[in-house]
């Protein structure tokens, strides 16, 4: 076994497998470029090597850098985590000459797979399930009708040279690939000047499912079950789960044979995926291997027990494969959600800065990981696990250089509503602030009916938030725990106040039994009975919710038990209430005294201004200069100003025709999110 | 006797109906609540007791005497905020618009006398037309008899100032001269002289809401101190500010129970300031991180973003902040800052509110419009505001501390009691390029002899040491254990006595 390791890369995934090496006995090399000198995996390892300046093509992806930085360890191997160097075949071949293990497959396996055709003619080769076309010319609308009949319906009819949606048709008979053949050919001879087509099947409601596999060197080959990751936002995976809620047995078993069947046929030894297509008949079709760890490796982990950085370390050592097909059971489920630093009220705006707040749930450890005796860390033991993969800390801060990936949340649970049930109280928990983040958006994933009944396609984001992710309304029965989880806090906190010195002997303030909570323009009056042990807190309109928790002024996050459910709630004062953000909502919660909500009901609702006509500065920053004046026409996409933030010059564009008005700000002028630079008529 | 009592009932329904269902309806309808609604959220409930009820005008002229409303258009009186007693006056906009006569004005002096002699704040409610023009010269010296009051009370109550609609002409100057003023955005406006009045000498065409509303005031002028939503948040928040402040000069600040560690580590601190001496950071994540329970409640918030002041509690008592912001012109001083923060040094410094001075400041800013503006005079009035307060002063420099500034940031040369250092401090006259322009002048031409020497500065001068050494920082501290730190301090601070020489009063530069 190898004594000391360098890990080429960085964040989570390089702490990641600092865990697995220290556990392992292996000293750990971390390299890290100017950006990352105070970063997590840098406080991590055992030794650290600078290797250049913050953008990766000038440090983490530089060979001669990694190289030299290996010499200057004596690392006897490398894991190259995934993204950066973990498939450049040339970064193996530069270890294979150095005489340096590389955790990860043989450089032919990488050349192999990294070509969509290569593979995909490997993949033929080797008896894995392809999408089925014809890639030959195809003369007349006959002969595609053939072709068409051959592959079966419904089939997509393409021109060789198309692209964005151009000389593309979906036919499900004769009639329409008749048609579809002729006017993709007009449309392709049109757009491109070359009206070569081609057919392939169309692949009805689509999900993305992968098989990880373990291979070694010794020609032992096992698959670990699939993964489902269907939900992605412009083909970024954002939630993952192990096993996939679509597959049985049959099925599973057959990808994972030709999954495996494929990584033999390239003399694979290391983990790797092999990515599908698997269409709303349970048809599957090869896409692609992956020949590295992956991002959401750890869902796999926590059904099967196997860690798989250990297994890579011991492969790339040499030992043949202690597990057998036979070994790999999966037990319960595991969904991961990856939290990124992008605003999903601004489109997903990647968002930079400073994690002024930044507070993971507490880890749990249960199920095969646990059991199997390759959970990570000592967390305490529990009936459903948490585990948080992430390369951040409180006051750390989210580059501009690299991945906006804050941490990768995942549960286990016996069941799949066990692990989400679990993903949503450890979302309620997770306290991450001075950033925008989309947990609220994955929040809302965890409770949409689609992803809980496990009925999703690879178009979900796309069709269930055609226009984004506005916020999440909470159901009334979950507005209630929250009036009814404010009342007992606000009553805490008006209690408190009535405690401060300098009172009148005899006059004290009496905290009242009857509030009026509001939530978002909607009221509960309610009557508080507290008792040491809790308080009952009764809706003027039926119904009583009991409440307890342990909540004091000033706790960010309040733990609490509505009739017996847990309740986390995340507590910031606004004036005159709260902010409560619970389940991927943002609520801001007023408890009036009766009186109070009396006279607040007379209060004029003030609706925000219409921002339509506005440019508001999207991030805090400094004019340096405005491109247009009072009077100009301006038109969609022209340049406004440039806003610096960050040492980074952003230019801010019309975001449709219109008439300059106003310009509130000039250059050298410092803004506030949301100030509005100028407005249009 | 039945009959008297019911009399008694009768009478005080119809004062408490002020101008009439129609004009409170009229009020309502203007998205403002009337004056006692707006007393009803303002104390605890019930706790309300009225004076001079049925006080009415004595104006014989213009018709005047065939009407007289008991209250005559202001409601006064005493009550609580959290068991601790305020006197409030609060004006009727239904009664004669709310306009201040000779009684209207006698009823105001009335408890602002009982406020001072007993030894609590004063609330002032302003919703008027200005003066009752029916009674003439009587109306003005009215106005004066509350003038003259808001100065004997300054400094011996705290003076908090509700601007909840009109409040013009002559009429300002009784908030002005009061501690703290808060508007409500679009239903509130002063100013002395109207829209009308300034179209006819100026040309200059203006909305009241430009002129002188919530926004204009809070973020232009600086008169208002805060701008709140609407009524009730606004009486929520001001409720919340009393908890902050003593009721008298006679008493130490309040202190209650509070539920945070002394010792709180945050070990994010460690991080805040950037690597980059030219990157800004948000110095109100450093007030939040060690305020008792994150809760600040700040002072002029949208004024001279470059200082933030504002109160926390540490250890449950109030402690005034004072920060330098390196997110808005590099924190630097200014004509604007340097009075919002003098004057809020004075008043705490009025009140035995100690001070908490967080330090980054790169210098005074440069320019002709601040010297044409008087900086000059301005900034010595921070620094005379400093020089002069007794309370407790404990001092954090977190990163830059240049020049005359870092004379005047609460520095150990003006008497602060505890001066600490982060070890990212740099206590120097200016930053190492300009020292090492001046001093290496004969250099100027040889970048790399420049470069050397200001390696060689910022190796020798860019900490906070050299400061240590002389004993003008009393210790270099880790940023994570700041709270612990200052907490400490000013619990070793309590019992502090210092006072200034004897003096009529002092002649601050205004």
């Amino acid at each position: 076994m190898f004594d000391k390791i360098l890990i080429a890369n960085r964040g989570e995934i390089a702490c990641r497998v600092i865990k697995t090496a220290r556990k392992m006995g292996i000293k750990t090399v971390a390299i890290y470029s100017d950006a990352d000198k105070k970063a997590l995996h840098v406080e991590m390892a055992d030794e650290v090597v600078h290797i250049g300046p913050p953008p990766a093509n000038q440090s983490y992806i530089v060979i001669d850098k990694v190289m030299s930085a290996i010499k200057e360890t004596g690392a006897q191997a490398v894991h190259p985590g995934y993204g950066f160097l973990s498939e450049n075949a040339k970064f193996a071949e530069a270890l294979e000459a150095a005489e340096v293990a590389f955790i990860g497959p043989p450089k032919g396996a990488i050349e192999a797979m990294g070509d969509k055709i290569t593979s995909k003619k490997i993949a033929q080769d080797a008896d894995v399930s392809t999408v089925p076309g014809y890639m030959g010319l195809i003369e007349n609308a006959e002969e595609a009708v053939k072709i068409s009949n051959q592959i079966g319906y419904p089939v997509m009819i393409k021109a060789s040279a198309g692209g964005g949606g151009k000389g593309m048709r979906i036919a499900w008979d004769d009639t329409e690939a008749r048609e579809g053949f002729q006017s993709s050919k007009n449309e392709a001879a049109n757009s491109f000047g070359d009206d070569r087509i081609f057919i392939e099947k169309f692949v009805t409601q689509p999900r993305h499912i992968e098989i990880q596999v373990l291979c070694d060197a010794h020609g032992n080959g096992i698959y670990l079950g699939e993964r489902e990751c269907s939900i992605q936002r412009r083909n970024q995976k954002v939630v993952e789960e192990a096993p996939s809620p679509f597959l049985d047995e049959a099925t599973r078993k057959a990808m994972g044979e030709q999954a495996v069947a494929l990584a033999k046929a390239v003399g694979y030894a290391s983990a790797g995926t092999v990515e599908f297509i698997v269409d709303g008949d349970k048809n599957f079709y090869f896409l692609e291997m992956n020949t590295r760890l992956q991002v959401e490796h750890p869902v796999t982990e926590l059904i099967t027990g196997v860690d798989l950085v250990e297994q890579m370390i011991r492969i790339a050592a040499g030992e043949p494969l202690s597990i057998t097909q036979d070994d790999v059971k999966l037990t319960g489920w595991a969904i991961e959600n990856r939290l990124y630093a992008e605003d999903p009220y601004r489109n997903f705006l990647p968002s930079i800065g400073r994690l002024t707040r930044y507070r993971p749930p507490a880890e749990v450890a249960a199920g095969p990981m646990h059991e199997g005796g390759t959970w990570h860390g000592d967390a305490p033991v529990g009936e459903t696990a948490v585990r948080n993969d992430t390369g951040v800390y409180e006051g750390g801060e989210i580059s501009m250089y690299y991945d906006p990936m804050i941490a990768k949340l995942c549960t286990w649970g016996l069941t799949r509503d066990a692990a989400i049930e679990a993903m949503r109280v450890a979302l309620d928990s997770f306290e991450v602030e001075g950033i925008g983040h989309n947990l609220p958006f994955v929040a809302a994933v965890m409770d949409h009916p689609k992803f809980i009944s496990g009925d999703m396609t690879t178009a979900f984001i796309a069709e269930e938030y055609p226009d984004g992710f506005e916020g999440v309304t909470l159901p009334e029965t979950d507005l209630r725990g929250v009036a009814a989880a404010c009342t007992a806090m606000h009553r805490v906190s008006e209690i408190r106040r009535t405690q401060v010195s300098g009172r009148m002997d005899n006059h004290a303030r009496r905290v009242g039994d009857n509030w009026v909570v509001n939530i978002q323009g909607e009221s509960w009056p309610v009557t508080i009975a507290a008792d040491p042990a809790g308080s009952t807190v009764s809706f003027e309109d039926g119904g009583t919710l009991r409440v307890s928790s342990d909540w004091t002024p000033g706790d960010q996050l309040a733990h609490l038990q509505v009739n017996c459910v847990p309740l986390v709630l995340k507590v910031d004062k606004i004036p005159g209430g709260f902010r409560i953000r619970s389940r991927g909502a943002d609520l801001k919660v007023h408890v009036y005294s009766p009186r109070q909500a009396e006279l607040a009901a007379l209060m004029p609702e003030k609706l925000p201004p219409d921002t339509s006509k506005m440019l508001l500065c999207p991030m805090p920053g400094l004019i340096v200069k405005v491109d247009v004046e009072v009077g100009d026409e301006v038109q969609e996409g022209q340049a406004l100003c440039t806003v610096e933030a960050m040492k980074m010059e952003n230019i801010l564009r019309a975001e449709r025709k219109g008439i300059v008005s106003k310009i509130n700000a000039g250059a050298g002028d410092s803004l506030a999110v949301d100030d509005v630079i100028m407005e249009f008529e | 006797m039945k009959d008297i009592l019911s009399e008694l009932e009768d009478r005080r329904a119809t004062a408490r109906l002020g101008g009439g269902e129609r004009r409170i309806e009229a009020q309502h309808g203007r998205g403002k609540l009337t004056a006692r609604e707006r007393i009803d959220l303002l104390l605890d409930e019930a706790s309300f007791e009225e004076f001079d009820m049925f006080v009415a005008h004595r104006c014989v002229d213009f018709g005047m005497e065939k009407q007289r409303p008991a209250g005559d258009g202001v409601v006064t009186g005493w009550g609580t905020i959290n068991g601790r007693m305020v006197y409030v006056f609060s004006q009727d906009f239904t009664v004669f618009g709310g306009s201040l006569s000779e009684t209207h004005a006698q009823k105001i002096c009335k408890i602002m006398d009982m406020a001072m002699q007993n030894g609590a704040p004063v609330i002032g409610i302003n919703d008027s037309g200005g003066a009752r023009i029916q009674e003439g010269v009587a109306s003005l010296a009215g106005y004066a008899e509350v003038f003259q009051r808001n100065i004997m009370a300054s400094g011996v109550v705290p003076q908090i100032s509700l601007v909840m609609g009109p409040c013009a002409g002559g009429a300002v100057y009784s908030p002005a001269m009061t501690d703290f003023i808060f508007m409500v955005k679009d239903s509130s406006y002063m100013f002395v002289t109207g829209p009308d009045v300034v179209k006819t000498v100026t040309n200059e065409v203006v909305t009241a809401e430009e002129l002188g509303g919530a926004i204009t005031h809070t973020k232009k002028s600086s008169v208002a101190d805060g701008a709140f939503e609407n009524d009730v948040e606004a009486l929520a928040e001001v409720r919340r500010l009393v908890d902050f402040l003593p009721l008298s000069n006679r008493e130490k600040p309040p202190v209650r129970p509070f539920f945070d560690e002394a010792k709180r580590v945050e070990n994010s601190l460690d991080t805040l300031v950037p690597e980059n001496p030219n990157t800004p950071y948000d110095m109100k994540e450093l007030i939040v991180k060690l305020a008792d329970e994150g809760d600040f409640y700040e002072i002029q918030e949208d004024y001279a973003k470059n200082i933030i002041t504002g109160f926390v509690r540490l250890e449950g008592q109030t402690v005034g902040v004072v920060a330098n912001q390196p997110m808005v012109l590099a924190g630097c001083l200014d004509i604007d800052s340097s009075r919002k923060a003098a004057r809020f040094v004075r008043f705490c410094d009025a009140f035995e509110i100690p001070i908490l001075t967080l330090v980054d400041v790169p210098g005074f800013l440069p320019g002709t419009s601040q010297e044409y503006g008087g900086v000059i005079k301005h900034g010595a009035k921070l620094l005379f505001a400093y020089g002069e307060a007794t309370v407790p002063k404990v001092t954090v420099i977190t990163r830059k501390a240049y020049g005359g500034a870092y004379d005047v940031m609460a520095s150990k040369h003006l008497r602060g009691d505890f001066n600490y250092a982060w070890p990212t401090a740099e206590i120097a006259v200016m930053g190492a390029k300009g020292a090492v322009e001046i001093i290496h002048r004969a250099d100027l031409g040889d970048a790399d002899k420049i470069a050397a020497h200001t390696a060689e500065y910022e190796e020798r001068f860019a900490n906070p040491f050299v400061a240590a050494e002389k004993g003008f920082i009393d210790e270099v501290i880790f940023p994570h254990n700041t709270r612990m730190r200052v907490c400490r301090a000013f619990a070793s601070l309590r019992n502090k006595k210092l006072q200034n020489p004897w003096k009529k009063h002092d002649n601050i530069p205004l």
